[in-house]
């Protein structure tokens, strides 16, 4: 494919990075381009989220809070995919409500280019977003059926008309529709005459439709067939080096999560455990939470089912309402000491790891972070 | 004496010899308004006391019409059954009349369901829907049924039974919702349980407690186990033999060792490589082409053939036929060596 306007332009966004005041800009002019792309496209500061818990009907009292999301901090860098995984219930889709600024943050930050956009509001805001898209779980209930195909991806160009004038809309819906491998004539269908896999990909024309710079996966492929699965993550992956596209990819799937992510959250109970690259995560977790977790999903070989280890936790996640003290997951820790309930540990590059160079050198919110490969991956 | 014990032990149809359920050349079909869809097209399969079998199929296959099939609540009409044998301890229960089958039910064979919430009903206590088993089948008073289920969910290891026995569904977890319904299965310690995907709307922590429990339990009571799931690692882990299921046939049958290692089959083998591994970094991942069949218009011949990167002529005529690779398996392919030999 190869139509100008779906190309990113790097030398605007390198503008708006450097009227931000961003300091490593002219530098990152003269170097390579590669150190100009480890500038980070989204900055993620304490981000915090908490939906208040009411009592009485007249007059409300706040009686508690649901910490969704409690702290979370994380970059995203131009190009990559960051994979947020977790188990549900554990904040992952709060956050990429509040990256799109669907959800009004409690506390935190989140720079895009060096603007907080948790701050944006009207037509600031409206300009912002169209440089970030969602892509849904569910393409059954996300996409209207009451509207064609070529209604529901060319609605974002009435939102925002400066990108495709009018009387080229249909053209570069018919585009879209050739770029994630749809044929251009099901133009005026309607969503019910496609399958689940078609379906998001019509979800993710949708996303594409503005040229966006990061795209927000919400469990993008977790409603599909197994057989089906593999073809979108495909899409995904040439699109993003088609594009230069940022991933924010939320999964539940360990093992998808993998395969398309350069580097991977873990969060629990609206906090980030671990951070990392694919490979730190899965090949040298610390954290004992990212232990359990990986070594709990099931591998597709039985050869591996005598000599993998497995840590069953006990017990499940506790309620976001009222969360443990200290450590959040320290009630179904193996390791947890007393330190646990009194010290909240911090997500950051554990001090007995800090001087050596080991791939288990990486951010862990763990007071006790050990290496343990519990994947067997040799 | 020992001449008639002896004659008692010759293999004469004996139910204790046969395997303990077996199903024959089943068909299921759906009369809707676009015409019948065949949702299953000739299925064998069988399973023995303590053993694990795992149906393996995509949305659609036929997987699970084929086990609601088996325990006897599909809905007829519009669901028929026209040709067949499903043989419980050596008995088709397709002939049984609907009240022989109802002492099987439940009893003999019991089935967990995917979904805890919606199988649960939510205005009653678990307690209570616990102890309607043992009210029901073997007339308990309801303070003995009640004892009863305290006991059942100490046994799945539901923390606190006694104090949680009058909690309504709602109140309990994923998880423990699960651990109702396998408890509820277990509850007359049928022979046979039938899983439909038992954990799929689990997390993967609370999957592996859930597995775990049910493969313990299973090794306790010998009983006979068809998991039927879509995840090809959660049958890796506990199946003793898997049937990959394919627009309402048995694609392939083999002991699990087999179909990881050497696939005998193009479409068992594109799901295979289309799936990401945890301990491996992948490169692209194979995609198998195109869409699962629409049931109502199943292509000739074999039904993977529009999908599949072996097909040849033969493929779009002639129905292939579940041919016996080695021991103990079979693969329902023309090309079946081929697929191997790569």
């Amino acid at each position: 494919m190869s139509e100008p306007t779906l190309s990113k332009d790097p030398e605007s966004s390198a503008a708006t990075a450097a009227e931000a005041g961003a300091p490593v800009v002219e530098a990152a002019e003269a170097a390579a381009a590669q150190l100009a792309d480890r500038e980070p496209i989204l900055q993620v500061r304490n981000l915090v989220k908490h939906f208040p818990l009411t009592q009485g009907i007249v007059v409300k009292r706040q009686i508690g809070a649901v910490k969704a999301v409690d702290g979370v901090s994380f970059d995203l860098y131009a190009g990559e995919t960051l994979g947020i995984v977790g188990e549900s219930g554990c904040g992952k889709s709060t956050v990429a409500k509040l990256l799109m600024s669907l959800e009004q943050a409690t506390a935190g930050e989140v720079f895009y280019k060096g603007q907080d956009i948790t701050k944006l509001s009207g037509r600031a805001l409206k300009a912002v977003r169209r440089n970030i898209q969602m892509v849904f779980q569910d393409p059954y209930t996300s996409l209207n059926p009451r509207m064609t195909v070529g209604d529901i991806i060319g609605e974002p160009f009435d939102i925002h008309p400066e990108v495709a004038p009018k009387g080229d809309r249909r053209k570069r819906v018919e585009e879209l529709l050739d770029v994630v491998g749809l044929n251009p004539e099901y133009i005026n269908r309607y969503p019910h005459q496609f399958s689940g896999g078609q379906r998001q990909r019509i979800g993710i024309a949708r996303g594409l439709a503005l040229n966006p710079e990061i795209i927000i996966c919400d469990e993008p492929v977790s409603a599909l067939d197994v057989s089906v699965q593999a073809q979108v993550i495909n899409l995904m992956e040439k699109l993003q080096d088609e594009f230069n596209l940022s991933y924010i990819f939320i999964a539940h799937d360990l093992s998808i999560v993998r395969h398309i992510s350069d580097r991977v959250g873990v969060m629990y109970l609206g906090k980030i455990a671990e951070i990392g690259s694919d490979a730190e995560i899965y090949e040298h977790p610390t954290h004992p939470y990212t232990q359990a977790l990986l070594s709990a999903v099931p591998v597709p070989d039985p050869e591996a089912r005598e000599h993998r280890e497995r840590i069953i936790l006990s017990g499940d996640v506790p309620s976001p309402a009222n969360p443990p003290s200290g450590c959040r997951f320290r009630t179904r820790c193996w390791k947890a000491e007393a330190r646990c309930a009194e010290e909240e540990p911090l997500l950051a590059i554990p001090t007995r790891f800090a001087e050596v160079d080991t791939p288990a050198k990486h951010e862990s919110a763990c007071h006790f972070a050990e290496e343990k490969d519990v994947v067997g991956a040799a | 004496m020992t001449v008639i014990d002896d004659i008692s032990d010759v293999p004469t149809p004996d139910a204790k010899l046969a395997p303990l359920l077996e199903v024959r050349d089943l068909h299921v079909e759906f009369h809707t308004r676009d015409g019948v869809a065949k949702a299953v097209n000739g299925v064998n399969y069988s399973v023995n006391a303590g053993e694990t079998l795992a149906v393996l199929g995509e949305s659609g296959s036929g997987k699970s019409v084929s086990a609601q099939a088996v325990m006897g609540i599909l809905d007829m009409p519009p669901a028929r059954i026209p040709k067949g044998e499903i043989l419980f301890q050596g008995r088709d229960m397709l002939k049984m009349s609907g009240e022989e089958r109802r002492k099987i039910r439940g009893r003999k064979i019991a089935m967990i369901f995917q979904d805890a919430l919606s199988s649960l009903n939510p205005v009653l206590s678990v307690g209570y829907q616990l102890g309607e088993m043992y009210r029901v089948h073997q007339g308990l008073s309801r303070k003995d049924a009640k004892a009863k289920a305290i006991e059942l969910m100490d046994r799945v290891r539901i923390p606190a039974a006694r104090e949680r026995v009058g909690d309504y569904p709602h109140q309990f977890s994923g998880g423990m919702r699960q651990r109702i319904m396998i408890a509820m299965a277990l509850a007359l310690e049928p022979d046979l349980i039938i899983a439909d995907e038992p954990t799929t709307a689990l997390d993967v922590t609370v999957q592996a407690q859930v597995m775990e429990l049910l493969a313990e339990l299973q090794a306790e009571y010998n009983m006979g186990l068809i998991l039927i799931t879509h995840d090809l690692g959660v049958v890796a882990d506990v199946a003793d033999k898997i049937a990959v299921m394919y627009a309402g046939r048995i694609v392939e049958d083999a002991p699990v060792h087999d179909i990881y290692s050497k696939p005998a089959h193009p479409y068992t083998k594109g799901l295979l490589q289309s799936i990401p591994r945890l301990d491996q970094k992948g490169q692209e991942l194979y995609a198998i082409k195109g869409l699962p069949p629409n049931l109502t218009r199943i292509p000739s011949g074999c039904a993977f053939n529009p999908r599949c990167p072996m097909a040849q002529d033969i493929c779009r005529t002639d129905v292939p036929q579940l041919h016996p690779v080695g021991t103990a398996r079979g693969s329902a392919c023309h090309f079946w060596k081929e697929t191997l030999g790569e």
